[in-house]
């Protein structure tokens, strides 16, 4: 197994609130993991639980990804042990270019890893080569880190990094949200290139439509911190067509 | 946050060494005998002893500038030494064989002496306290009838160069320093260039301080004539020590019709302990007068080190069409304080100023920019543009700005820009997600903060100025 969550509870470091409130799900290489939900119901906490950031604090639960404790490990450490986030906001780092940007996490892992840097001219080679994959142009390498992006560019360079990272779970927090339908082709179309039976991924959103494109293994309803339904692709479907109310309704409310 | 910011500050100031060298020292204090004696040690003529006394006389009726956004403990000028000179050379050498504990000093800093190991394009002259030790390439560029020395030289081998230019961009009557400095002078530079000479190298010049007790009062006069460009770049470092030690230099640019001056400056004094204790005191008037039409002049600074900071880098544009430029990174840390910025002023037609600053403040330290823009009645179609941008790290230091703006013609046009910004969480997270560990992450956001000043310094140190930034930050984010 690629990544086991078991009861993960976190709170909102600043105020206590808890958000996540017992969270268990199980996820294999070669899978694809949607997950759904209303607004407020938890879904950017948990990747950002996952990807540890210092805004939140597990109060209870576990979670191993490839066989280690994930909960124990630095943020930049996870990153190294293959999991990747593509942000929802991700954010402007005014003077610093893309190409120095990557150059220091792709040798970052690399060290990790026992393996010397890159080369300038292996990792610009590289970097053309994975810019594709978004149809991002040459002149990304120069340009400083999502700084002056539209909303669609900022989305393609978060899966051109995780192209440039190859990680072993890949968790897209609404990469979805204020694309419009090109936008979205070529964002999806890079995840589908990336996918391999040798990792995973964790598709946040709230629209069927990005799931016409990443088609999911299971749908996951997350609602009040905690996930209360689990099916096959066709629950997307279900959800686009009659909302959350019934499932509210299931659980009696 | 906070122990991000607490964590990035606890490297170890690599030139606090010090050099165990024989060094000739005068007694300590500050009177017309004192005076004398410098001038005697260096065997002066009468115009110039004239000169210090002049300016000492003056000094005597001033009293320490109490206007700068700084906490400045009392200074006993009483209880200082003027004049420290190491014994350079090997005593009965022919050929003037240099001390080699100087040289390894030099060396130590990444300044090689020895001609045949000097810096590939660049020229240095190397001052340790009070004496300039070694000017490297001299000959090479004296063909092109480039002239570059120790002042000290100059005072005896070009006296009508240096009795014209030296006082005649700062006048002694300036400041409190600026008397000091005029009085008490030791060695420096004399850079001349000639009429239509591009020169070939860069000129530095290295500071070092490394005599107990001692203040180090440099002075450095760069004269460049018609059509003439020099680049000339400045670094200095000095030992650890509990006390404070005094650094009032004066540098005059004078830049002719049509030439060019890019005077870069890595300041690196010791900037004290962590808690504050000790560190350099750098009281320094730099200023530039754009004498000739079309003239520019470019002053950029990387500023890390010292306790306290207090320089204004300025240009007087006289000349119609001349440029001036001020680019600078300020970084406190710890308690430092500084205060610093520039000065242009506007006389002649068409003149145009461009100023960017950048500080950045993390620890417990104070940085304030303080910057006068000034268009005379004549000055018609001055244009100026400024940018004064300050990053915080932590919530326990200070950023200021005090922009003065004094426009007396109906067509100029002044601009001025400020920000004041943090290094977000976020930031932070976003690199470490990507594998960036936080020191990193601060390193690469600082260094593209201070990107556009860093790029206009000469390509050999841009590299070293931005790890200075890192280390001069180091434990202050985590």
């Amino acid at each position: 197994m690629l990544l086991e969550i078991k009861n993960l509870h976190a709170i909102i470091k600043s105020n206590g609130k808890e958000i996540l409130k017992g969270i268990d799900l199980s996820i294999n290489a070669g899978e694809v993991h949607a997950i759904m939900g209303p607004n407020g119901s938890g879904k950017s906490t948990l990747s950002s639980v996952l990807a540890g950031n210092p805004s939140y604090e597990v109060t209870e639960g576990e979670v191993i990804f490839n066989g280690k404790n994930l909960l124990e490990l630095s943020p930049e450490d996870r990153s190294h042990e293959g999991l990747f986030l593509s942000f929802q906001y991700p954010v402007e780092i005014p003077g610093v270019s893309m190409s120095n940007f990557m150059r220091a996490a792709i040798n970052e892992h690399r060290k990790y890893k026992g393996l010397e840097p890159l080369s300038a001219s292996d990792f610009l080679k590289l970097m053309r080569e994975k810019q594709e994959y978004v149809e991002l142009n040459n002149k990304l390498a120069g340009r400083s880190v999502n700084e002056g992006f539209s909303g669609g560019e900022k989305k393609r360079n978060e899966i051109f990094q995780m192209a440039m990272l190859e990680p072993k779970l890949s968790i897209l927090d609404e990469t979805d949200s204020g694309l419009d339908i090109d936008a979205l082709r070529i964002v999806a179309g890079g995840v589908n290139k990336l996918k391999s039976s040798e990792n995973a991924s964790i598709v946040i959103t709230h629209y069927q439509r990005l799931l016409d494109y990443i088609v999911p293994d299971f749908v996951h309803v997350l609602y009040k911190g905690k996930i209360v339904k689990s099916a096959g692709k066709e629950l997307a479907l279900e959800l686009e067509e009659k909302g959350y109310d019934w499932i509210k309704k299931e659980l009696g409310e | 946050m906070d122990n991000i910011v607490d964590k990035v500050t606890n490297e170890d100031y690599k030139y606090g060494f010090t050099t165990d060298i024989e060094t000739e020292i005068i007694p300590k204090g500050l009177n017309e005998d004192i005076i004398r004696l410098i001038s005697k040690k260096k065997n002066e003529p009468e115009w110039l002893l004239e000169f210090r006394l002049e300016a000492f006389r003056h000094w005597q009726t001033l009293t320490v500038p109490t206007w700068p956004h700084l906490s400045i403990p009392e200074i006993d000028f009483q209880d200082i030494y003027y004049y420290a000179a190491p014994k350079a050379e090997v005593e009965g050498s022919e050929n003037k064989e240099i001390d080699p504990e100087l040289l390894k000093t030099f060396d130590k800093l990444g300044i090689p002496l020895h001609e045949q190991k000097a810096l590939a394009g660049m020229a240095v002259d190397a001052v340790m306290d009070s004496v300039s030790v070694k000017t490297t390439q001299q000959e090479a560029l004296a063909e092109l009838g480039i002239i570059f020395c120790s002042i000290g030289e100059a005072v005896h081998n070009y006296p009508e160069l240096v009795r014209k230019y030296l006082g005649s961009v700062v006048s002694h009557t300036d400041n409190f320093y600026a008397a000091l400095n005029s009085a008490v002078f030791s060695d420096g530079t004399f850079v001349y260039i000639p009429k239509g000479v591009r020169c070939p190298m860069e000129l530095s010049t290295y500071f070092r301080i490394n005599a107990k007790g001692s203040g180090q009062f440099e002075r450095t006069l760069i004269v460049v004539d018609d059509d003439s460009y020099v680049s000339y770049l400045e670094g200095c470092s000095a030992p650890m020590r509990d006390e404070n030690q005094l650094h009032a230099a004066i540098v005059e640019l004078v830049a002719m019709e049509h030439s060019e001056i890019k005077y870069s400056t890595v300041q690196n004094w010791y900037p004290g302990d962590k808690d504050g204790k000790g560190g350099i005191y750098n009281f320094v008037t730099k200023r530039a007068l754009c004498k000739g039409n079309g003239s520019k002049v470019s002053w950029t600074q990387v500023e890390t080190g010292s306790a306290i900071t207090w320089k204004y880098p300025s240009c007087v544009l006289l000349g119609d069409n001349s440029v001036g430029e001020f680019y600078s990174v300020a970084v406190t840390n710890n308690y430092q304080q500084a205060d610093t910025g520039t000065k242009m002023i506007h006389i002649g037609k068409n003149t145009h100023s461009h100023i960017v600053s950048k500080g950045i403040s993390a620890g417990h330290s104070q940085n304030s920019y303080r910057g006068l823009v000034k268009v005379v009645e004549n000055a018609s179609n001055a244009r100026n543009y400024s940018q004064c941008d300050s990053l915080l790290l932590g919530d326990k230091c200070g950023a200021h700005t005090f922009p003065y703006m004094e426009v007396r013609n109906e067509t100029a046009i002044v601009e001025h820009e400020a920000t004041t910004s943090k290094i977000s969480e976020d930031q932070v997270f976003y690199c470490n997600q990507r594998g960036i560990k936080t020191e990193d992450a601060i390193a690469l956001i600082v260094g593209g903060y201070a990107k556009e000043v860093i790029s206009k310094l000469p390509m050999e140190f841009a590299v070293e100025a931005k790890n200075l930034l890192s280390i001069s930050l180091e434990g202050s984010v985590g």
